[in-house]
């Protein structure tokens, strides 16, 4: 830019010289802090001159919030008022952006074509506004969240009332989302990323604040990308979303991210990269001119809050004041300032090797708290619905105290950490009086917990089924457990039944059955209410409890890929080699002219490297590479044929024999059968894996009485066989009943599975589960009350309405295209030119 | 799919965005070891030599979680900081230096490429 303008010069005249000339750029938090704190050091040493381009006096940028809710007035957000800079004898030149720096002359222009001439120059312009480059940005209606302007466009336009689709869920959006609520507007939040403000909240915290925010009306979609902002007129009407959601909107508010304001920086020639580049005492590759705030990297790094700021205020007053002390860098904390919502994160909270996590989650309170400890110092925080300890923790962590101490009880926070005696949580337990309550939920006392541990309950699980202590919501389990350990001594006390795995004290069935009872639907939710002490488990649990609600809540879970099996992922079976085997279905092992020629040329195609006849009658393709999966799926599709979920935990296949359609033996369909059976039970995700077989005789050529589920067709009707297994404990069948008609067969298959989905253990075969509820168990579940096979079938049936579809087709289609292809591709120079 | 002829420290593999946290995607190097770059649920990004110490399995296909992931082939855990096996199990991928800048995926170069064979 050049910094000669054309039009007239105004020269600058200002008041007598007290010393040397201080110009700052950026009438904001930062640049007016700063003058403050040199003011303080000495009143003397400069004259000050302060540009701004808005029109105004400075005030708190993050009080805007509060402005926008309704729950402040501009006045009463301003930090200094005209007589401060009256007072201080500083000109305030607001409205009149300065738009060049010439380092050579040392001065500034503004736009007006003021030129004033510094000695000290200071920069501190903050950041501007991120704005995703989608088609419709430049709508009408489309608005940006940064100063009080944009907080009086947003007002105007709140008065008329409508919807308001807020662009970014993170501090800003939220803020402004809810701002724009309480304003009466009907709020959309879009969030690119799969939880709310993902960069301070861990996905527990994220899950907790978005079912807070959904519960005060606000729709809140994640994983949602804006692809267009559609107007009419030429003003906003809706924002359309990658996926083909169009959601309807009077104004949208683009609160994506914000840039350092670095423009006239680079222009003047300072040293630039994200932000404008500082020593530790804010001063710039050039030595006359400082910067600070947002508008600066430091050590690599940008802030966006104000605490750094201030940190940074004060080491550049210190330096120009001649006693220079030097910033190091800050450990940020951060709140969400909407009412009512207690949200707290500080320093760094996703752990480490050597880090340990200490999680409390209160779900009775809506309290999660997570501190990561390392090398016995607090590293990281995030707390939610309870943020009293917030400043606590971050004073240790800003400190780098040793927790070693206290470190038993400090998820309990100040009060308890710092209680003396109550140190150590078994002593805290001892010193409890006898009446002091346990177990909130079924209100037992301590003293009843003990009599029942006295009177022979001497494991966590007898606790529970005598004095109900710990068997609803399981906060206390720690506490019974020490009382446990107090009253019987360490060692005495049983260990129980083995918990689902070591992110919880529950067991599978505990799991299992609290999903249903509390109505448990998400993954963080389940580990929110039944208080996981992992932030995100592990991968024996995460496959269970999808498992889990997909089981429980057909229609309504949305299943969770990233908790799946790599087999599952991909809809294919990994081998050795990391290449992948695919096997369609073929009903009942019957095939085609047709599915054999494309099973031919797939294999030709692909460069597959053998083709195998699996032991459930069907042909499995080897040697297929993730980026081939889904034209090999394209193609077999094409050809009709369907998933046969060869590698999934859910009904394999069912194999047959030919029956009495050609066999001499044959008593019964059995091919049809079993072609029935699998068009019946296809596409259902069980425990474990699961396999049918259907023999037309007793010579039983299909091995019906090793399979999960068999069927043996004898002269008067089928005899119906489970729990077998012909794996590495070769287990038979034991028969389970004898029926008359095909019709009977499928449902009584039907129930017995939806039982076997409803009560097994993830990962637990039907062998191992018949044999730990026992054969006359199963008969009486399924068979004491004539109508449960029924009301099972149906159970089955409906879950089956919406898990019997094709996953390769929507692979085949495009769905889920990145999990086939590289992210990108390295080609080196030397090896490519050679 | 872009490719990738960077000749500075860092190479630019991409925005950060595509790849879901909790998710893993993968970087083929012509002449040198495939790359894995994970997502974590709580928004770090590592990278991994995509090869389980175990027996070579594609760790970009396991489970993740906390800062670890699940081996598809035989679930060993493996640290995504240090690529260490945890637990009882021993051995260790390579870790690629990665950074995140501008929403943007950098791969420190020297670590990816290897080094060209003196003509
Ligand atoms: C709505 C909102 C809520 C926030 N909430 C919080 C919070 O809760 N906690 C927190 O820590 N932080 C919060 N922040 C961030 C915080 O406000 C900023 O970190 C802080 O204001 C940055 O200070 P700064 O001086 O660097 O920039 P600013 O305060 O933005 O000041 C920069 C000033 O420079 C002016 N300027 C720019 N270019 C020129 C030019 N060429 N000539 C003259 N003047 C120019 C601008 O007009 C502006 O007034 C929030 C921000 C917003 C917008
Ligand atoms: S099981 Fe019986 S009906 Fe079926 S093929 Fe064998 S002999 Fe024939
Ligand atoms: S190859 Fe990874 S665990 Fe065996």
């Amino acid at each position: 830019m050049n910094v000669t303008v054309a039009q007239d010069r105004i020269e600058a005249t200002g008041a007598p010289s007290r010393g040397r000339k201080l110009v700052v750029i950026g009438n904001g938090m930062a640049g007016c802090r700063a003058v403050e704190e040199i003011l303080a050091r000495d009143g003397t040493r400069f004259d000050v001159t302060i540009f701004g381009a808005e029109p105004r006096v400075n005030y708190n940028r993050i009080m805007l919030s509060p402005v926008l809710a309704g729950e402040k007035t501009f006045e009463e957000i301003v930090i200094n008022g005209q007589d401060w800079y009256d007072d201080n004898e500083i000109q305030l030149i607001s409205g009149d952006p300065v738009v060049g720096i010439d380092r050579a002359q040392k001065h500034v222009v503004t736009r007006s074509g003021r030129i004033e001439n510094y000695d000290t120059l200071l920069i501190a312009t903050g950041s501007d506004p991120f704005i995703i480059p989608v088609p419709g940005k430049d709508l009408d209606g489309v608005f940006t969240f940064r100063d009080l302007d944009d907080v009086d466009k947003m007002l105007a336009a709140a008065e008329m009332g409508g919807s308001a689709v807020v662009i970014g869920g993170g501090l800003l959006g939220l803020e402004a989302a809810h701002g724009l609520s309480l304003r009466g507007m009907d709020v959309t939040v879009i969030h690119l990323m799969p939880t709310l403000m993902e960069r301070q909240l861990d996905e527990a915290a994220g899950y907790l604040l978005k079912a807070e925010l959904e519960s005060r009306g606000q729709t809140i979609l994640t994983s949602a990308n804006t692809k267009e902002i559609v107007g009419k007129d030429g003003k906003v009407s809706a924002v359309l979303l990658e996926d083909g959601t169009e959601v309807p909107a009077d104004i949208v508010v683009m609160a994506a991210g914000i840039r350092p304001s670095t423009g006239l920086a680079k222009e003047a020639g300072l040293d630039v990269e994200r932000g404008i580049l500082v020593d530790d005492h804010m001063v710039t590759s050039d030595p006359d001119v400082l910067a600070v705030g947002e508008c600066v990297q430091h050590r690599g790094l940008c802030y966006g809050l104000v605490a750094p700021l201030w940190e940074m205020c004060r080491s550049l007053a210190d330096y120009a004041t001649d006693s220079p002390t030097g910033y190091g860098g800050s450990v940020t904390s951060t709140k969400l300032k909407v009412s009512g919502i207690d949200l707290f994160s500080a320093g760094d909270f996703s752990g480490g090797d050597d880090a340990e996590d200490i999680v409390l989650r209160d779900a009775s309170r809506g309290v999660y708290k997570r501190v990561v400890v390392k090398d016995n110092r607090i590293v990281g925080a995030v707390l939610y619905g309870d943020t009293a300890d917030g400043n606590w923790y971050f004073d240790l962590l800003r400190k780098q105290e040793d927790v070693s101490d206290i470190r038993e009880a400090l998820i309990f926070g100040q009060a308890f950490a710092s209680g003396g005696a109550a140190l150590d949580p078994s002593a805290a337990v001892a010193s409890l009086s006898e009446d002091a309550e346990i177990c909130g939920c079924n209100g037992v006392s301590k003293g009843q917990v003990v009599a029942c541990i006295d009177g022979g309950a001497h494991s966590l699980d007898a606790v529970r089924s005598t004095c109900k202590a710990s068997a609803s919501c399981g906060s206390c389990t720690g506490l019974v457990e020490s009382l446990l350990a107090l009253t019987l001594g360490a060692d005495a006390v049983d260990s129980g039944p083995k918990t689902m795995c070591k992110c919880t004290s529950f067991t599978h069935d505990d799991v299992r059955g609290l999903i249903v009872e509390k109505e448990l639907k998400v993954i963080p939710q389940v580990m929110q209410e039944l208080h996981w002490t992992t932030p995100d488990g592990c991968s024996s649990c995460r496959p269970a409890l999808n498992y889990y609600l997909l089981c429980a809540w057909p229609g309504e879970y949305v299943d969770d890929e990233k908790s799946r099996f790599v087999n599952e992922r991909l809809h294919a079976n990994i081998q050795k080699d990391g290449t992948y085997s695919v096997v369609p279905r073929m009903w009942g092992g019957v095939t085609s002219p047709k599915e054999l020629r494309a099973i031919a040329d797939v294999v030709e195609k692909y460069e597959a490297r053998m083709v195998k006849v699996t032991g459930g009658q069907r042909l499995d393709i080897f040697g297929i590479r993730k980026e081939d999966l889904p034209h090999v799926w394209g193609d077999l599709n094409a050809a009709g044929m369907v998933s046969g979920h060869a590698y999934g935990k859910a009904l394999r296949t069912v194999k047959t024999c030919v029956g009495s359609e050609w066999c001499r033996f044959g008593t019964q369909d059995s091919t049809g059968l079993g072609i029935q059976i699998e068009k019946m039970t296809w596409g259902s995700y069980m425990p474990h894996k699961f396999k049918i077989a259907v023999s037309g005789c007793p010579r039983n050529c299909a091995e019906a009485t090793i399979k999960d589920f068999g069927v043996v067709c004898v002269d008067s009707g089928y005899e119906l066989h489970v729990g077998g297994n012909g794996g590495i404990h070769v287990r038979a069948t034991d028969l389970l009943c004898k029926v008359e008609t095909e019709k009977e067969a499928m449902d009584v298959c039907a129930g017995f599975i939806q039982l076997y989905r409803e009560d097994a253990r993830y990962l637990e075969r039907t062998a191992p589960w018949v044999e730990r509820k026992g054969l006359d168990w199963l008969k009486a579940a399924l068979f004491e009350d004539p109508q449960t096979v029924k009301t099972l079938a149906a159970r089955f049936r409906y879950s089956q309405k919406f898990w019997q579809d094709d996953p390769w087709e929507k692979r085949a289609g495009g769905h889920n295209e990145k999990l086939h292809q590289h992210l990108a591709e390295v080609r080196p120079l030397a090896l490519e030119k050679a | 799919m872009p490719k990738i002829n960077d000749v500075g420290t860092w190479l630019d593999i991409g925005p950060a965005t595509q790849i879901d946290p909790g998710t893993a995607r993968t970087i083929p190097v012509q002449g040198g070891d495939e790359i894995a770059v994970f997502h974590t649920m709580r928004g770090e990004f590592y990278a991994l030599v995509n090869k389980c110490p175990h027996k070579q399995g594609p760790l970009s296909e396991g489970i993740i979680h906390g800062d670890s992931v699940s081996c598809p082939l035989h679930n060993w855990r493996i640290s995504l900081r240090s690529g260490e096996a945890q637990g009882d199990d021993v051995g260790c991928t390579p870790t690629i230096p990665m950074k995140v800048d501008g929403g943007r995926l950098f791969l420190l170069r020297e670590a990816v490429i290897p080094a060209p064979k003196a003509a």
